[in-house]
């Protein structure tokens, strides 16, 4: 059972895009950082446990060529083995920051006909991150995906996949769970009414949660079954955020025991924990 | 951002329009063939070839503010007027209309039946005018072909665009209270039982498969809702079912339409800040606005045809009281083009543009000798 918890407010209202909430845990200092787009900017912010917003701050993405001021796509913090960084897409280009949002270390512009890394027209760009600075290069574009996919989740990169499990979330509502050895479907879930917006995993625990534009959030529990080995999931729980186009949620903490959601027109992140 | 949104855009907020005119024309009495010929005029200037040609050319969407100038100028392609209260009620019924349509809309791709639905009941305006008639089926003909091959994808960046474009409108409108639709904060409710959009099963059911793709197990679980299958597809011919019934017209004869505009809340805070901060665009969007109105071609009145004003508020009082108390946040900066050194063509913008009394709108300033001046001297 989860409670809703204090919600934290946002000087803008999320943006109706997918995978719109981003999370960066920061245990050692006692912080969240949480990261949403409204539009023509992002917005970061920090808060302590409890929820008690600390500091605001807002980015926005670099013009390049074009007559009206880029909108942002994505903001996401990529937790590497050695570093994090905060990466803000438009389809103008791709920036990439420090974690706090103050250095801007890198920035790739994008072609005027293409879309974010990962999303409508399937095309994947891969960047070699140095451990330091801001050489980064793109090293090269992946065009596998035929079909748009709404958001891909994988375990934050400090170690392996989960298990080997691939999620994949669906504009039509589905959650296809895949054996990365093999890119085999093994699991197919009818998970939500309407498109699904994003998918997040608690590594500890091997939790995935997805939130849909159908105004729920459901947790599942990925497992292998002990003879087979295949993979299993089982419906933990489900919340409706009345009347809410969801367009963002990710899990609080690795063990899975809070997340957060942001919703389209929604001035706020609603924070859920389990009791 | 989709640079194919505009055309589905204007078409809708245009059907909208119409269905509110035809209504309140009604309600206010005018004799049935001057109301005919308000309707027709209007049609034929939204569907005329070049203005549709201008339309169709891919491109970003503009602000609120720069669309409401063209409805403005649509509203008096004919004998009838509004003033600047009525405009904006106007304005504002039909933006909630179809923020609500889109965001009810199924699937993606089914904001195109919903653009049908506004084009099948337009064609039943102007059953009696086989010319106007035909330049709605070419536009029909036209949605059909651009838009039938986009892939899902494709439609969900629409939607989005769409969505952004009405980020943060929460007008309350007293249809919409009335039928539940739409909550006393502005928020539209979004039901979680009925049918599913075509193409998505009804969740609850979790399928697991062995190497070979075969069923190896099945689960159900409670997922919240009370859905159910979809009954069918609708049509996206030039004619045909299309099942949804969202874009139809939903305005009955004697049914007062009031909308509450309501300020002070601190969800308007962006949008605030769009309007009143200096529009770097600003150049930009007079451009568009002169291309798109440049291929509107405006029959000039023939004859001692007297004009009438419609009231989209049930006493001239009202009207008056709503013009005192908009919110400063939510009031639309009226665009006025300037005067310019042709004599001819300044009287007919001037016609165009400001016939009727605009009382304390803040005008927009555009930097004097401009490029743009000369570019609207050309139309």
């Amino acid at each position: 059972m989860f409670r809703w918890e204090r919600s934290i407010p946002l000087r803008g209202s999320a943006a109706a895009l997918c995978n719109n909430l981003s999370v960066l845990q920061l245990p050692a200092r006692n912080l969240t950082y949480f990261g949403v787009v409204h539009g023509p900017s992002a917005q970061l912010l920090s808060a302590a446990p409890e929820g008690v917003p600390l500091a605001q701050r807002q980015l926005h993405a670099k013009e390049g060529a074009g007559v009206s001021p880029p909108l942002i796509t994505q903001v996401h913090w990529c937790v590497l083995p050695f570093r994090v960084l905060l990466v803000l897409t438009s389809h103008r280009g791709i920036q990439m920051y420090e974690s706090n949002g103050y250095t801007m270390v890198y920035w790739h512009a994008l072609d005027s006909g293409d879309a974010s890394p990962g999303t409508w027209s399937g095309r994947v760009l891969v960047f070699d991150i140095p451990a330091k600075g801001p050489n980064i290069v793109l090293s090269e574009e992946l065009a596998g995906h035929q079909m748009p996919i709404t958001d891909i989740a994988t375990e934050p990169a400090q170690g392996q996949l989960w298990q080997g499990i691939i999620a994949a979330g669906y504009g039509n509502g589905q959650v296809h769970l895949y054996e990365a050895t093999t890119g085999n479907l093994h699991v197919q879930i009818n998970a939500h009414a309407r498109a699904i917006c994003a998918l997040d995993l608690a590594s500890e625990v091997g939790k995935l949660l997805s939130a849909g534009e159908d105004t729920f959030v459901h947790i599942w529990k990925l497992s292998r079954n002990p003879e087979s080995g295949y993979i299993e999931v089982e419906h933990c729980h489900g919340e409706c955020v009345a009347d809410t186009q969801l367009c963002g949620a990710r899990f609080c903490d690795s063990s899975g025991n809070s997340f957060a959601v942001t919703g389209y027109d929604l001035a706020e992140i609603r924070r859920f924990s389990s009791v | 951002m989709s640079v194919r949104t505009l055309p589905l855009l204007f078409l809708n907020l245009g059907g909208e329009m119409l269905y509110i005119l035809d209504q309140r024309l009604r309600a206010q009495n005018i004799p049935g063939d001057k109301a005919r010929k308000v309707l027709n005029d209007i049609i034929s200037t939204m569907f005329n070839r070049k203005f549709m040609e201008e339309l169709f050319k891919p491109q970003e969407l503009y602000s609120k503010k720069a669309l409401r100038t063209v409805y403005e100028r649509l509203a008096h392609a004919s004998i009838m007027k509004l003033n600047q209260a009525s405009m904006d009620k106007l304005y504002d019924l039909m933006t909630m209309a179809f923020k609500y349509q889109v965001l009810l809309c199924p699937r993606p791709k089914d904001v195109l039946l919903v653009t049908f639905n506004h084009l099948d009941t337009i064609k039943g305006f102007i059953r009696d005018s086989p010319t106007i008639l035909q330049q709605v089926d070419e536009t029909l003909r036209q949605l059909t072909e651009i838009y039938g091959g986009l892939s899902a994808g494709e439609f969900q960046l629409i939607r989005q665009t769409l969505l952004i474009f009405f980020q943060d409108l929460h007008i309350r409108v007293s249809m919409f209270l009335k039928d539940k639709v739409q909550n006393n904060n502005g928020r539209f409710v979004l039901p979680v039982s009925g049918p599913v959009p075509w193409g998505t099963e009804v969740p609850g059911l979790i399928r697991m498969f062995n190497n070979k793709g075969e069923e190896v197990k099945r689960i159900e679980f409670k997922h919240g809702g009370n859905y159910v299958p979809a009954p069918k597809e609708g049509s996206f011919e030039l004619y045909g079912d299309r099942v949804l019934k969202l874009g139809t017209n939903m305005y009955s004869v004697n049914q007062p339409v009031e909308t509450h505009v309501s300020g002070s809340s601190k969800n308007l805070a962006s949008w605030t800040q769009e309007s009143i901060a200096p529009n770097p665009l600003a150049k930009e969007e007079l451009n568009f606005l002169a291309r798109l109105m440049g291929g509107m071609e405006i029959k000039k009145p023939s004859g001692p045809e007297p004009g009438f004003r419609l009231n989209l508020f049930t006493t001239d009082e009202e009207e008056e009281q709503a013009a005192l108390t908009r919110p400063e946040e939510l009031s639309y900066e009226v665009i006025n083009i300037q005067a310019t050194q042709d004599q001819q063509r300044s009287e007919e913008l001037a016609r165009i543009m400001g016939e009727f009394e605009i009382t304390e709108q803040p005008r927009l300033s555009t930097s004097k000798g401009d490029d743009l001046l000369a570019m609207m001297d050309e139309l």
